[in-house]
């Protein structure tokens, strides 16, 4: 049985600010894979995963995710995936299903998506009405989930998904990864908390200086 | 049959775009609470300075106009920093979406936001500068309110996506827009004055005034449109 790869990077440079935050990546991703990024701050995990999306150009080497060469297109690859860094990503004067309902219009998806999408991040009810802005940290964190949800990714990529999160937002978090994978998804997401990472996690790779090992 | 699925594609961004830009507006009220009063305060402090009902009669044309360009600036910097306050510009960059679908909305709304400033200045120019207008000059006036922010709404997006991002975008955007909007400022207070028949100007000759301010606003709405997307990825 051949095991189908989501990305495949060989010998990948990205510059980013004039310095190569990847230098000589190669590493690759099989489908169904949730694969952990671990390495010190500035080891170059954020840069990889901005570059799996198609946000960074790549210098020299080879990109190619979800059948998309990254060196000649890297808009295609945009809306098959779904990137969540630090940052959430959502408007903070707008209520979590408006927020929910923005994101579905924009890539066509239907208001039962995102019920269940909101049902899933345990959104519904009266959190739903409540302003992003007024939501503790987890909660936007849920949100953005549940909108990652909605854009129906066939690769998630996710910087530091755990952070902000209490206890049980961690364990729904987990969940909702597995969930995700179980459905035909592909993980990728860099963590510090490498023990609670780590069982998450199929496999990990390490980045040290904008070099991907394996661990 | 791809076409038709590329364009209501774009029309469902665009439109999305545009209602979430007016019920973020419509929820903060920041036009209605800020932006408003702070241009109502330049018709006032204009009338202070001049304190001359001839002249002001004259200029008010001009003055209506500068108040809704440093208003521009506002409305456009507020707009663009609830989208990159929560990184929400590059959600909207990795969800594969066309770009100038985002530019459309976003210019649309802005150009409507700026259609009502512009009503409430020129009633403030009535009551505080006392000027007239014949029925035939109302109808050049909303011809220009209309093309003239058109223009603005565009060029607005198009810069504000332009300086979204980067330090100093307070200062940069009007450093960078003040001169680009110069032949707006001009048109459109050249057709004010026509409509307000301000200096003996005959109505006649606004018209040739709104046609250089739909150039203006086709030639951002085409440019803007394909620049935007670019300018934002990078």
């Amino acid at each position: 049985m051949t095991v189908e790869k989501v990305l495949e990077f060989i010998d990948v440079v990205i510059v980013y600010d004039n310095f190569p935050a990847v230098a000589g990546a190669t590493f690759s991703v099989n489908a169904g894979e949730i694969v952990l990024l671990q390495g010190a701050n500035g080891a170059g995990k954020t840069t990889l995963l901005r570059a799996c999306a198609g946000l960074l150009p790549i210098a020299r080497g080879s990109a190619n995710v979800l059948g998309c060469d990254l060196r000649l297109d890297r808009l295609a690859v945009r809306s098959r995936v779904g990137l969540l860094g630090h940052a959430n990503g959502l408007f903070q004067d707008l209520t979590v299903l408006e927020n929910m309902l923005f994101w579905s219009r924009l890539v066509g998806a239907n208001r039962n998506d995102v019920d269940q999408a909101m049902d899933a991040m345990g959104l519904s009810g009266r959190l739903s009405q409540t302003q992003v802005a007024k939501l503790s940290a987890g909660q936007r964190r849920r949100c953005a989930l549940a909108s990652l949800i909605v854009r129906r990714a066939q690769l998630w990529l996710l910087d530091e998904p755990h952070a902000g999160l209490d206890a049980q937002g961690r364990d729904e978090l987990d969940k909702t990864l597995r969930a995700a994978r179980d459905a035909g998804a592909t993980v990728i997401f860099a963590s510090h908390e490498i023990e609670r990472a780590s069982a998450l996690a199929t496999r990990s790779l390490i980045v040290t200086s904008g070099t991907v090992k394996q661990a | 049959m791809k076409k038709t699925a590329i364009k209501t594609a774009k029309r469902r961004v665009a439109s999305a775009v545009f209602i979430k830009d007016l019920r973020i507006e419509a929820r903060s009220r920041v036009v209605t609470n800020q932006v408003l009063p702070f241009a109502g305060l330049i018709m006032v402090m204009f009338a202070f300075a001049l304190d001359n009902d001839d002249v002001l009669q004259r200029v008010a044309g001009g003055l209506i106009w500068l108040a809704t360009i440093f208003s521009l600036f506002i409305i456009v910097q507020r707009s663009f920093a609830i989208d990159t306050s929560d990184s929400a510009l590059d959600s909207l960059r990795v969800a594969g979406i066309d770009l100038s679908a985002v530019f459309f909305g976003k210019a649309v709304a802005l150009t409507l936001q700026l259609i009502a400033l512009d009503v409430v200045l020129i009633g403030a120019a009535f009551l505080l500068y006392q000027i007239q207008v014949s029925a035939l000059g109302v109808v050049l006036l909303v011809t220009c309110v209309v093309c003239a922010t058109t223009g603005l709404g565009f060029v607005g997006t198009l810069y504000g996506g332009l300086t979204a991002g980067t330090n100093g975008r307070e200062t940069l955007l009007p450093l960078l827009l003040l001169p680009v909007v110069a032949p707006v400022l001009i048109a459109a207070t050249r057709a004010t004055e026509a409509a307000l028949g301000s200096s003996g100007a005959e109505i006649s000759e606004g018209w040739a005034w709104v046609g250089l301010l739909t150039i203006f606003a086709a030639v951002f709405g085409v440019g803007g449109s394909l620049a935007f997307g670019p300018l934002i990825d990078e």
